[in-house]
């Protein structure tokens, strides 16, 4: 009915405009590309400090470029020999691996399934209890990275609060970092992390209609059918956004774990970023730590456009 | 389209600003009249010596050349850190210091890069140039034979092991170990005698970075049959693989951590280790006895980290043996840091002249006592108060007679890490000194090349 009242309208208010186009559209397309000037300084400080840098480092991974040495002062291009390198390098792959169990393990699955988790019991517990737990557990987000490391660093060493409390049930404790060195990350990032899911998700279940769940009720659905079949789907999208933005933020931890193994014992936690770091600057291989630098990157992009994907059917 | 225009303005006029603030900001050192001299170099809470020196020298230097301006930059971080510091800041003009504190396997590697000033020129009108021992002159040396660098001293290993602790075991002092059965045979004892003390501790592993080298395996491969040339062979410049010393010298660690006669794995590759050995366990006499270089009674003197006047009468020094007693009789390493000059410097001259202050002769005399550094200028080896600075200076100084130097080649690092990984895979138990050497050997070859390498 109101399409067919707008539609003579419309073309009506139309005719005039095309009319007079021709001369008139110079001038539009001008109006349109003066829009984009107030985006002109965000483009340029994107350009400048986030292409910049991508494009020395692709640049950078095909050139022998050192940190001190000959090829500090004149590097050459090499084309793809750092990248055959890593290829046979028997580090690669482990470290790919430990990449894998640390994302996977410490984000995908742990920061998720716990940040849910505690959004859900939130929503029904006490409103002190919530105040007071919440504020627990976001202050490991808001921590500093570096004293955030170093508090699981005492937390998790041989003498360490996690032994002493353990001793106190007459158990004696390994030494977390060494023997259990991902497991000690893992549960690191995930103490870390685990509040930006929960706040996340926290503001996801606000946003579930409470009459839907209440129908549910109504219509006979238990506790586990209302979660399963009523609020995930809801709050899918925000799922898929939660784990790419956790995934990409753990892909990328640096700190976390050089300050509480340094990547070892041996190669036992170097992942991709500690393994670009060590051929970089350890080793003064700029050029090979770039070449692990891009690797990363390209495994970021992937990550990036299969959540994007992902997203793009429920926008519609 | 009045209010677009109004913003499109504004946008230009902050980003306007923006670049202006970016340029002033940036130029404003240049317009400064004053010469500006940076110096960088390392400042810890256990290593403060050299920030006495260049404080003491800022001060000196700044009273007699007027209009000039000592910046120092004391940078607190390990010696990897700074020296990845250091080469990050050599890389621009603006950002490279004057004056740095440089190591000797760092020198010929920096200077291929071009970050040193070449300093034949300056050194030959300089007259305390021929104060300084022949070994000091050739440690400054870069691959061309041009001096880079100036020592400011230099270091030696030796054993340092606790008197009580030896007593205990009825070992006879002054123990002097012929061989490597005499450290293994003592080291038994101990553990015999008192049970609860660790015997003999041996840096291993990638936890202590080069230091386990230095502190630790290099003693070993050095005393065995190929001598100096056990880890690199200075004749064919090629690096050694498969030789029967790097095999032996690790089935020695691998003794002394499968006796349990060593620290244990995990406390070994704790970076912090040292701390504990020199806090702890040599003044609580836990430890019979550790290899460490000639500076450790700058730990212990008053002003030091562990500051312990016990150590005077409680600890013991000797020479490293070698593998059976053969010739030359013992093994040490030397390493030592220098000063240079950066090659961007924009007045060399006084950037030399600020230098050549700090390495004079009360300065260097200064700095060699607090920091118990062996002298590397004939005049303050023979000053009276460098001596009696503590009663080790004349042991490790004699130790000069066989220590060895590292080959400081643009891969050193690399292999040095390789070396590590070696000790640490025996220590770990997962690799056996044959299995840990041939993966060395192969992981040596993807480094240098075949044609790098020297079978032995």
């Amino acid at each position: 009915m109101t399409a067919e009242v707008l539609a003579p309208q419309d073309t009506h208010v139309r005719r005039p405009k095309s009319n007079s186009g021709s001369r008139r559209r110079p001038v539009r397309e001008i109006v349109k590309a003066m829009r984009m000037i107030p985006l002109l300084p965000a483009i340029l400080i994107m350009i400048t400090f986030l292409a910049g840098p991508i494009i020395w480092s692709i640049y950078g991974s095909f050139t022998n470029a050192s940190l001190t040495g000959v090829n500090a002062s004149n590097p050459q291009w090499i084309g793809f020999e750092n990248y055959l390198k890593l290829v046979n390098d028997p580090v690669f792959p482990l470290s790919i691996w430990l990449t894998a169990i640390f994302t996977f393990g410490s984000a995908v699955i742990s920061q998720n399934a716990l940040g849910l988790g505690l959004a859900l019991l939130m929503q029904k517990a006490d409103k002190k209890v919530t105040a007071s737990v919440g504020t627990i557990i976001v202050a490991a987000w808001i921590l500093p990275e570096i004293v955030a490391a170093f508090v699981c660093y005492a937390y998790f060493s041989l003498d360490g609060t996690l032994n002493q409390i353990l001793a106190n049930f007459g158990m004696t404790g390994p030494n977390w970092l060494y023997s259990f060195p991902m497991f000690a990350i893992i549960l690191a990032n995930l103490w870390r992390g685990t509040a930006f899911s929960m706040m996340v998700y926290q503001a996801a279940l606000n946003d579930v209609p409470p009459e839907i769940t209440e129908a549910a009720m109504i219509d006979g659905a238990g506790g586990s059918k209302r979660l399963l079949l009523v609020t995930i789907p809801m709050i899918k999208n925000t799922i898929v956004t939660n784990t790419m933005l956790i995934s990409l933020l753990t892909l990328s931890v640096f700190t976390l774990i050089y300050v509480m193994t340094a990547g070892g014992p041996g190669n036992d936690s170097t992942t991709l970023p500690i393994l670009a770091y060590k051929e970089a600057f350890r080793f003064s291989n700029i050029g090979y730590g770039t070449a692990i630098a891009t690797v990363m990157l390209i495994i970021g992009a992937i990550f990036s456009v299969v959540y994007i994907r992902a997203l793009r059917p429920q926008k519609d | 389209m009045k209010k677009r225009a109004s913003i499109a303005l504004s946008a230009f006029a902050i980003g306007g600003l923006v670049a202006l603030t970016g340029c002033t900001a940036g130029s404003a050192p240049s317009e400064g009249q004053d010469k500006v001299l940076k110096v960088a170099y390392i400042k810890t809470d256990a290593f403060t010596a050299l920030d006495t020196l260049f404080t003491t020298t800022k001060a000196d230097f700044e009273a007699a050349n007027e209009g000039v301006t000592v910046e120092l930059q004391p940078i607190a971080a390990t010696d990897d850190d700074y020296k990845i510091k250091l080469a990050l800041s050599q890389r621009s003009a603006e950002t490279a210091p004057d004056i740095f504190y440089e190591d000797t396997t760092a020198l010929r590697a920096d200077a291929d890069a071009g970050y040193l000033l070449n300093l034949d020129e300056y050194v030959s009108k300089w007259e305390d140039w021929d104060q300084f021992t022949d070994a000091a002159k050739e440690a400054g040396k870069g691959d061309d034979n041009s001096i880079y660098a100036v020592s400011l001293g230099t270091d030696t290993r030796a054993v340092w092991y606790s008197k009580p602790v030896f007593e205990a075991a009825g070992i006879a002092l002054p123990w002097e170990p012929k061989s490597w059965d005499d450290i293994m045979e003592a080291a038994r004892q101990i553990k015999a005698s008192s049970p609860d003390v660790v015997p003999f501790n041996f840096y291993a592993g990638t936890g202590t970075g080069e230091g386990s080298n230095m502190q630790g395996f290099y003693q070993l491969l050095y005393g065995t049959e190929l001598g100096g040339d056990s880890l690199y062979d200075s004749e064919t410049s090629k690096w050694v693989t498969g030789s029967q010393g790097f095999i032996d010298s690790l089935a020695f660690v691998d003794e002394l951590y499968t006796e349990e006669l060593a620290l244990t794995p995990a406390q070994a590759l704790d970076p912090n280790i040292w701390k504990s050995i020199f806090g702890e366990m040599f003044p609580n006499a836990t430890l019979g006895a550790t290899i460490e270089g000639s500076y450790t009674p700058s730990f212990w003197q008053t002003g030091g980290s562990y500051e312990w006047p016990g150590y005077v009468d409680d600890m013991g020094a000797t020479v490293f043996p070698t593998q059976n007693g053969q010739n030359p009789g013992g093994v040490s390493m030397s390493g030592g840091w220098t000063l240079a000059v950066g090659a961007k410097t924009a007045d060399p001259q006084l950037a030399f002249d600020f230098m050549a202050m700090a390495l004079s002769k009360d300065n260097a005399l200064a700095y060699d006592n607090e920091n118990s550094q062996i002298a590397v200028r004939k005049d303050v080896a023979a000053d009276e108060s460098y001596i009696a600075a503590n009663p080790f200076v004349r042991t490790v100084t004699d130790i000069v007679e066989v220590t060895n130097f590292r080959p400081a080649t643009a891969d050193y690092n690399q292999i040095s890490a390789e070396v590590q990984k070696a000790n640490e895979a025996v220590i770990t138990d997962k690799a056996s000194p044959e299995e840990a050497a041939a993966a060395y050997d192969k992981a040596i070859e993807a480094i240098v090349g075949p044609e790098g390498v020297i079978q032995k």
